[in-house]
């Protein structure tokens, strides 16, 4: 007893600041791509790299139209890797309420052999640049929740076909250094506690129908939070015979937490967006 | 033929004792010998591997090689672990007759697999003892995803609930309690039915496949390349390992062999991921016996090594690291100083919280004796890794099969005869203990070089078995490559497939609330068995 009270005080607090002091992730993780728009002469390449369709490039009528889904991204790195034009952020507060929020597009003029042109238009992801504004359903969402709820969350997991490394993180928030009970925040055993689902994995088939149910069991007002590429989009795994795809095909989801997995950071960054808890940026 | 020394007097064995019978005998690599012949063979053949000489069946696939060859291929692959090799008998099972032998009656270890096969491709299993439905629940249409006439993107009609028929437990006071696949707590889905007698469990039934996303069919359908990012989405604990027995695979078709900087980067990383997972398992049998403080302190160390993951690979779970033909990214003098340092530290706190729990004779109590899986039980089932080591089944693909850096280092295999929760536990510790000295090793006398060599488009046809012990156990990944440089097949087996049955095993006797716990101590992957 005495070892074991001597060896709590040896250590220390462990626990964060975070969100008050900025996310602690190394230089070398890899999040949030970012693309030299205006340098970029062939998207091609870095497209086929792309293991999940996360960037897309479309010819059509003398234009090139290139998308970047971070809702599909696992920030594997690999289109970097096949072009200069793209460099990996550290950046891993990707949150959106909305899934437009989570993709770039551009525009370009065609140039001769498939190379690109003048860049015509781009349609940033909020998120690469400026804050993201909240809807107006976001808004009344959160004077709702903040009514209903006050200061206090409770989350059930549920892995809809996840490869379990979303949930090795979202474990890790229970840990003193996330310490996501800081926040009055908790994850219960059943959906009846609960005012949040988080929900992992491309939903399978054989997880839809409890899927569906675990949802219905949850009383209103409840919140949906999809987490990690998988969740988000279907991620690598997409849509197929037993996918389904992101967790929105089968139920309505309020935040999307981009990711493979997301770490622990962007995991609080998306629940306490969801809750507004975060100041707007 | 150019194989091991070692495998001759098997080899010899087998050819004058099956003779003619034998269609043909190849061995693309010394340790990997493949033998062709007829249905009837198998039973005979496969008693002749496992008794004389010691051999695990390790993997039993199919492949649908009908285009080519007119035929289904089911592949029996043994490991003889003190010969250092692999005796993989092909035998082909025509369209006209999709039906065959099923091996389970003799071989327990094979139930799961040779159902999923029944499942997969339409192969119907002659003489199982519960040839039912394992990998595809109850309410699959007849559709057989891994056929080559199947599409991916075949669209089924939605899920409408469970029509399993679960077996009956009867008798005065005696009831069922079904658990899952929504758990309690932050873990994969899945599906127990125990049946009690007051406290004592007297039978469980696990059903899984839950998060069944047709990985192995995705295989097929993607650049090599990009195969190497979803062997890592196989099992999210073990995506280093999933990854690198995906690119040894690549690697032996295209003979092609990682340089040695690689190698022994992938060492550090396999014995990283390894040290992460022990101490989060470590950590959470603690918390299901009540001593949570002990957890606390494996998350906190845990947390230590993911970070270190994140300054090596730019990945916390160590993804986007590994490359066909070695790693993606090579480590400078400050990434090397952050392992040492990261080592250092950890050596001590480890010992520590080992000591915290050791101490605590509550827990103990708890664990002793809980969860017993017998030896014997272990060697009928297949058992493998942490679960067969701690129940007296002495192998590790490490030393016997020795991989990426292996060769290299010395360390130890702990094996236990007891097999319960505290052996499972303690096995963990050892290897910890093991890993850090390996890394320590390696990083002392790193090899100096690429990291990484161009792996050419093997030609169409060619198969190839990749291995790595991972931190729960042996994964293998068996591929066939296709013509237009993808692949043909790419059989994954994760260790949880062999072990999930053996946690029925070793819960008899036990009470539901020690259930968590011997779950725990064999924490075994539904994503990975499910695929």
């Amino acid at each position: 007893m005495f070892d074991i009270i001597r060896k709590s005080l040896a250590t220390g607090i462990v626990t964060t600041d975070y969100p008050q002091t900025p996310a602690e992730v190394a230089s070398q993780a890899r999040g949030r791509p970012e693309i030299d728009y205006a340098k970029w002469r062939d998207a091609r390449p870095a497209v086929a790299a792309c293991p999940t369709g996360a960037l897309a490039c479309e010819d059509g009528g003398g234009t090139r139209t290139v998308k970047l889904d971070l809702g599909k991204c696992t920030f594997c790195g690999l289109c970097a890797e096949a072009d200069t034009a793209i460099r990996m952020t550290n950046a891993c507060e990707l949150a959106a309420r909305r899934k437009e929020d989570l993709l770039t597009t551009a525009q370009y003029e065609l140039g001769p052999a498939g190379a690109q042109g003048k860049l015509v238009a781009t349609q940033r992801s909020p998120l690469a640049t400026q804050p993201s504004n909240l809807d107006s359903i976001g808004t009344e969402l959160k004077a709702r929740i903040a009514k209903v709820l006050g200061r206090s969350l409770h989350i059930r997991e549920v892995d809809a076909g996840s490869c379990n490394g979303c949930e090795i993180e979202i474990v890790g928030l229970n840990s003193p250094v996330y310490d996501i009970e800081r926040f009055g925040i908790h994850f219960v055993a059943s959906p009846r506690h609960a005012d949040m689902l988080l929900v992992t994995g491309p939903v399978s088939r054989n997880m839809e129908l409890a899927l569906r149910k675990t949802y219905d069991a949850t009383p209103d007002p409840r919140l949906v939070v999809a987490v990690g590429a998988c969740g988000c989009s279907g991620g690598i795994f997409g849509q197929n015979y037993a996918s389904l795809g992101g967790v929105d095909k089968v139920i309505p989801v309020d935040v999307y937490i981009p990711g493979c997995p997301p770490n622990p950071h962007a995991l609080l960054h998306g629940i306490l967006t969801a809750i507004g808890r975060l100041p707007e940026k | 033929m150019n194989i091991l020394p070692a495998l001759q007097p098997i080899l010899e064995d087998l050819t004058e004792r099956f003779d003619t019978r034998i269609q043909a005998v190849e061995a693309p690599r010394p340790n990997e010998v493949y033998f062709h012949a007829q249905m009837e063979l198998v039973p005979g053949f496969c008693a002749q591997l496992y008794k004389k000489w010691n051999g695990r069946l390790v993997s039993l696939f199919a492949d649908d090689a009908r285009v080519q060859d007119g035929a289904f291929h089911i592949h029996y692959v043994f490991a003889i672990d003190a010969a250092h090799g692999f005796f993989i008998l092909r035998v082909p099972v025509s369209p006209a007759q999709p039906e065959f032998i099923s091996l389970t009656n003799a071989l327990p270890a094979v139930n799961w697999q040779e159902r999923e096969i029944q499942d997969m491709f339409g192969l119907k299993l002659e003489g199982h003892p519960n040839p039912r439905r394992c990998a595809l629940h109850d309410d699959w249409p007849e559709v057989y995803p891994l056929r080559k006439d199947f599409d991916l993107h075949t669209v089924l009609p939605p899920f409408t609930g469970e029509r399993h028929k679960f077996r009956e437990v009867e008798g005065e006071g005696v009831f069922q309690v079904p658990v899952g696949p929504v758990h309690a707590g932050i873990i994969e889905p899945g599906h127990f039915l125990f049946s009690v007698a007051g406290e004592p469990v007297l039978y469980l039934q696990i059903r899984l496949f839950y998060t069944h996303k047709g990985t192995e069919k995705l295989f097929e359908n993607m650049p090599v390349t990009h195969g190497v990012r979803l062997a890592e989405s196989i099992s999210g604990d073990s995506s280093f390992a999933h990854a690198t027995a995906f690119c040894h695979a690549v690697e032996r078709a295209a003979n092609v062999e990682a340089p040695p900087r690689a190698r022994a980067l992938r060492t550090v990383c396999l014995e990283l991921e390894r040290v992460y997972n022990h101490i989060a398992d470590i950590g959470a049998i603690a918390t299901d016996v009540a001593f949570v403080v002990a957890n606390t302190h494996a998350m906190r160390l845990k947390e230590r090594v993911l970070r270190l993951n994140e300054q090596l690979t730019g990945h916390r779970l160590l993804r986007g690291m590994a490359a066909l033909g070695g790693v993606l990214f090579d480590w400078g003098a400050g990434q090397i100083e952050a392992i040492r340092q990261c080592v250092a530290w950890l050596r001590p706190e480890f010992e520590s919280l080992v000591g915290l729990i050791r101490e605590s004779s509550s827990t103990r109590d708890r664990l002793e004796t809980t969860g017993i899986l017998k030896p014997q039980t272990a060697r009928d089932l297949g058992v493998v890794g942490i679960a067969g080591r701690a129940s007296g089944f002495d192998h590790d693909l490490r030393r016997d099969f020795p991989h990426a850096a292996y060769d290299r280092v010395n360390f130890t295999v702990p094996v236990y005869q007891e097999g319960d929760v505290l052996h499972r536990m303690q096995v963990r510790i050892d290897e910890v203990q093991q890993a850090l000295s390996i890394i320590e090793q390696l990083i002392a006398k790193l090899p100096e070089g690429a990291t990484r060599v161009d792996v050419p488009t093997p030609p169409a046809n060619r198969v190839a078995l990749g291995y790595v012990e991972g931190w729960r156990g042996e994964i293998f990944h068996w591929i066939r490559t296709a013509a237009d440089g993808r692949l043909a097949r790419c059989k994954i087996k994760d260790p949880s497939l062999q072990n999930w049955p053996a946690l029925s095993e070793a819960i008899l006797g036990n009470i539901i609330p020690d259930f968590p716990v011997v779950n725990k101590s064999f924490n075994l992957s539904y994503s990975g068995t499910d695929r």
